[in-house]
């Protein structure tokens, strides 16, 4: 019997990281943070963006070196960190939140990247398929090893970085928000999936944002913040409070927020848009947005709301149908066209479709209406530039020591104020919020709700697209559910009376066959 | 307060890292110049140097058109061709007694029309720009020797001929143009929204047009600054030439251009980069040829050794900024 073995049967947890400190330069990113995981386990790792979770991840999977002083023990085993091989031999995979796979190669070619089961240098087609079908059949998948991983959707992939995960036979599996882009059907393949490796003896770490996930999968929950290590709570302790404050160190006594009233009689519309459709992902949608009302837009990913929103914007050409603002129907080219009328669209995808991550704060926040504050002859006028840069910081509190520095040093959350600032500096009629939360922390997470419920104060018409329903029902006032590019119903809240989150799922998901206005029963 | 003790550090990084990227090739510019000083006694020579600034003014006109494309992450192979081919018209006016002046405005007219030619089948028809220019880098060679019967057109009485062989207060009239050129690309990069859009759309094309930005026009004018260049470049050859030849004139200077833009730290993608960068750029690659003619190296070890530099230098610049910005 080895050491191993015997630590394995001692039960000594499989993996214990001890005073792990790391500093880059001056910044210390990670101080004294120790993680216990056993074996058969699930162990969330939770935090605010920026708390040093993905560091002390990066520091197991040998991506960094921790400093002088820390302890990574593998069975009891003290082992080399720093050494992304070795860390991989002892059994370490790790599921980026950012997926790394080649698009233009198929799943099976992805699975084996790097490991690739060849002869002689050439590659062994039918061993990949040998050893990776096994694997997408264990995970429930139905697309084919030979697919390309460009033809499936953000789910898929998802589950294909999974899938390659357990080629390497690993015994601790790091998931760094796995459900983000994942449908609730894909979420829940996951779920099982999770569970299968459990009873496997695999340990898992997850991390995530999302408190229904933590409870439903979570055996044990370590929080870090601010760089250093909060505490971990038994499955039993678990509190959605409890873990809040751990997380934020105070107390966030109202989540959502939703001051706002919603308009009460016959209000006027803002947006009206009439049968809008491209003939592939979006048919027939009509619907009309409020002045000072949040109307969600609840569905499945992939569900079209999105396309929907890229319709009305103008970012893609529809084929049918109208949009009317104000009374007036407009004729949209283009972004331009819709901005100028007074449609303002944060995307989905901050800093593939948002941000332009080389420029300073100050010029992500102006370059929607450099133009206007330009004279004609387009000499930039940096004096109203730094002034509206200025009061976008402290609006919407973003927090950074000057505005000149480049956006892409902002953590997340402050990266999507300052994109939500860009829009509102061309006082638009109507914003659509597309997943305005999404990969954002809790703090941030609050104060986007605040920013959101002041707009609509303030009587500007808000589209809230969102996949995370506690939010849809925390802040809007109303709530279209799409399916397969169509709305299929409305669900409404009235004082005292929150919008149904059933009813949303069942018209999403389809379960009951005509989708219809379901009855909300009080609690 | 630790976060706000780390944010105010990584603003003092980011700080130092762009002014190390403002500074670039500036020490290799100092090194090189000192070294070939060092070696042939007689580089620093005021009559050298002003030399120096002939040969690099060319170029660094054309690479500062360059640096407009490179920055919205696209590639102009056509400048050699369309500097030809405006040299060609240039002469050929000239040679019209009376309005021999036309031939400046010419020269540029042809390259601007030319390079609008680029910009609309680039930003319109929306084809990639490495093809494009490469099929007018041909087609405008040909054009070039047609223009002239394929044979060299002379005007000995050039009435531009100050341009390429006079000087204002003892400096050469091609470096002065080079430098207004530098300084008025700067202005529009770095003071006018149309710089910003540059910018902007080299960073992330869909981000840009989803922000209202009418991305086929910022497109549109790079390559016609490009071609608008190239063709100054071209009035400036005539003038230094007193002739332009339709087959040699221009051949591979929009490698040179491009050296100088990427020496210059402009990012290959797009969005990144300065036109001082550029400036610096064009000057290692004169002082580089000037040098290596005065230490006596030979032609053929010229090029083995220009290219060695441009790849260990541009080799350099990635590792120090990665070192810089490792967080």
């Amino acid at each position: 019997m080895t050491a191993q073995q015997q630590a394995v049967q001692a039960g000594a947890p499989v993996l214990e990281m001890r005073n792990i400190s790391k500093t880059f330069g001056n910044i210390r990113a990670l101080a004294n943070v120790s993680l216990t995981v056993h074996a058969g386990e699930v162990h969330a790792l939770m935090g605010e963006n920026g708390a040093g979770k993905s560091t002390l991840m990066k520091v197991l999977s040998g991506a960094y070196k921790a400093d002088p002083g820390g302890e990574v023990l593998i069975d009891g085993v003290p082992v080399v960190t720093g050494d992304p091989i070795k860390a991989k031999e002892h059994g370490i995979a790790v599921i980026y939140q950012e997926l790394s796979l080649a698009p233009n190669l198929t799943v099976g070619q992805n699975m084996f990247l790097g490991t690739e089961p060849s002869r002689f240098g050439i590659i062994d087609r039918s061993a990949t398929r040998k050893r990776a079908d096994p694997i997408l059949k264990r995970l429930g998948l139905h697309f084919d090893t030979d697919q390309i991983v460009a033809t499936l959707s953000l789910g898929e992939r998802q589950m294909v970085e999974i899938a390659r995960a357990m080629t390497t036979n690993a015994r601790i599996i790091v998931m760094d928000e796995p459900t983000t882009s994942l449908t609730t059907r894909e979420t829940d393949r996951l779920f099982e999936v999770i569970a299968g490796l459990k009873s496997q003896g695999i340990a898992i770490i997850y991390i995530s944002h999302r408190m229904e996930e933590i409870y439903q999968l979570a055996d044990r929950v370590s929080v870090l913040r601010d760089s250093g290590y909060v505490g971990t709570l038994d499955r039993a302790d678990l509190s959605a409070s409890k873990l809040v404050s751990m997380m934020v160190g105070r107390d966030l006594s109202s989540f959502y927020k939703k001051e706002h009233r919603a308009p009460a009689g016959q209000p006027k519309a803002v947006l009206s848009v009439r049968g809008i459709g491209d003939d592939r992902r979006v048919h027939d949608c009509s619907f009309d947005a409020h002045a000072g009302e949040v109307l969600g837009i609840a569905g499945l990913v992939g569900s079209g709301r999105t396309e929907l929103a890229r319709l009305i914007f103008g970012a893609d050409p529809k084929t049918t149908g109208s949009v009317v603002l104000d009374g007036r129907e407009l004729t949209i080219g283009g972004p331009r066209d819709a901005m100028d009328a007074g449609i303002a669209y944060l995307t989905e995808d901050r800093k593939g479709l948002g941000l332009f991550l080389d420029m300073s704060i100050s010029e992500n926040i102006n370059v929607a209406v450099i133009g206007k504050d330009a004279g004609s002859l387009g000499i930039l006028d940096f004096a109203s530039a730094r002034k509206r840069a200025d009061r976008a910081v402290s609006a919407l509190s973003i927090r950074t020591g000057s505005t000149s520095i480049n956006v892409g040093a902002l953590s997340g959350g402050n990266q999507q104020k300052a994109l939500i600032a860009r829009l509102l500096e061309t006082r638009p009629k109507v914003i659509i919020l597309d997943e305005p939360t999404r990969g954002v922390d809790v703090g941030a997470k609050s104060e986007i709700y605040r920013i959101i419920d002041e707009l609509a104060r303030e009587g500007i018409a808000i589209v809230l697209i969102s996949s995370d329903l506690p939010e849809i029902i925390g802040v809007a006032d109303r709530a279209l559910v799409m399916r397969e590019g169509r709305i299929v119903g409305e669900v409404t809240s009235s004082p005292g009376a929150p919008i149904a989150q059933e009813a949303i799922m069942t018209m999403s998901t389809g379960a009951v066959g005509e989708a219809r206005q379901e009855e909300r029963a009080g609690p | 307060m630790t976060t706000i003790n780390s944010e105010n550090k990584a603003t003092d990084k980011m700080k130092l890292r762009s002014t190390v990227t403002a500074l670039g090739m500036l020490p290799v510019l100092v090194i090189l110049a000192l070294g070939f000083h060092f070696l042939s006694g007689r580089f620093l020579s005021v009559n050298n140097l002003s030399i120096v600034m002939q040969q690099a003014s060319i170029n660094t006109v054309l690479a500062a058109g360059m640096t407009f494309v490179i920055l919205t992450g696209g590639i102009d192979l056509s400048v050699g061709s369309i500097l030809a081919a405006s040299a060609m018209v240039g002469v050929i006016v000239s040679l019209y007694p009376d309005i021999g002046m036309l031939g400046v405005p010419a020269a540029i007219g042809v390259g601007l029309l030319c390079g609008l030619a680029n910009g609309v089948i680039i930003a319109f028809l929306k084809l990639p720009p490495f093809i494009v220019t490469l099929g007018s880098l041909t087609a405008m060679r040909g054009i070039a020797r047609l223009l002239g019967g394929d044979t060299t057109v002379f005007n000995p009485d050039l009435p531009f001929d100050f341009i390429g062989n006079g000087s204002l207060f003892g400096i050469p009239w091609l470096a002065i143009i080079a430098l207004v050129t530098i300084v008025i690309s700067w202005f529009i990069l770095k003071r006018t929204v149309l710089g910003t859009w540059i910018y902007a759309v080299g960073g992330n094309i869909e981000a840009a047009r989803l922000t209202g930005i009418k991305v086929p026009l910022v497109l549109l004018f790079v390559y016609a600054m490009s071609g608008l260049l190239s063709g100054l470049g071209g009035a400036m050859s005539a003038a230094r030439l007193y002739a332009a030849n339709g087959l040699q004139l221009g051949q591979a200077y929009e490698l040179d251009a491009i050296a100088a833009v990427i020496l210059g730290g402009t990012s290959f993608v797009g969005g990144v980069g300065s036109i001082w960068g550029t400036l610096i750029g064009a000057l290692i690659i004169a002082v580089l040829s000037n040098g290596l003619i005065l230490v006596g190296v030979s032609d053929i070890w010229q090029y083995i050794i220009k290219g060695l530099v441009i790849i260990v230098a541009v080799g350099l610049d990635r590792y120090r900024l990665k070192g810089l910005s490792r967080t």
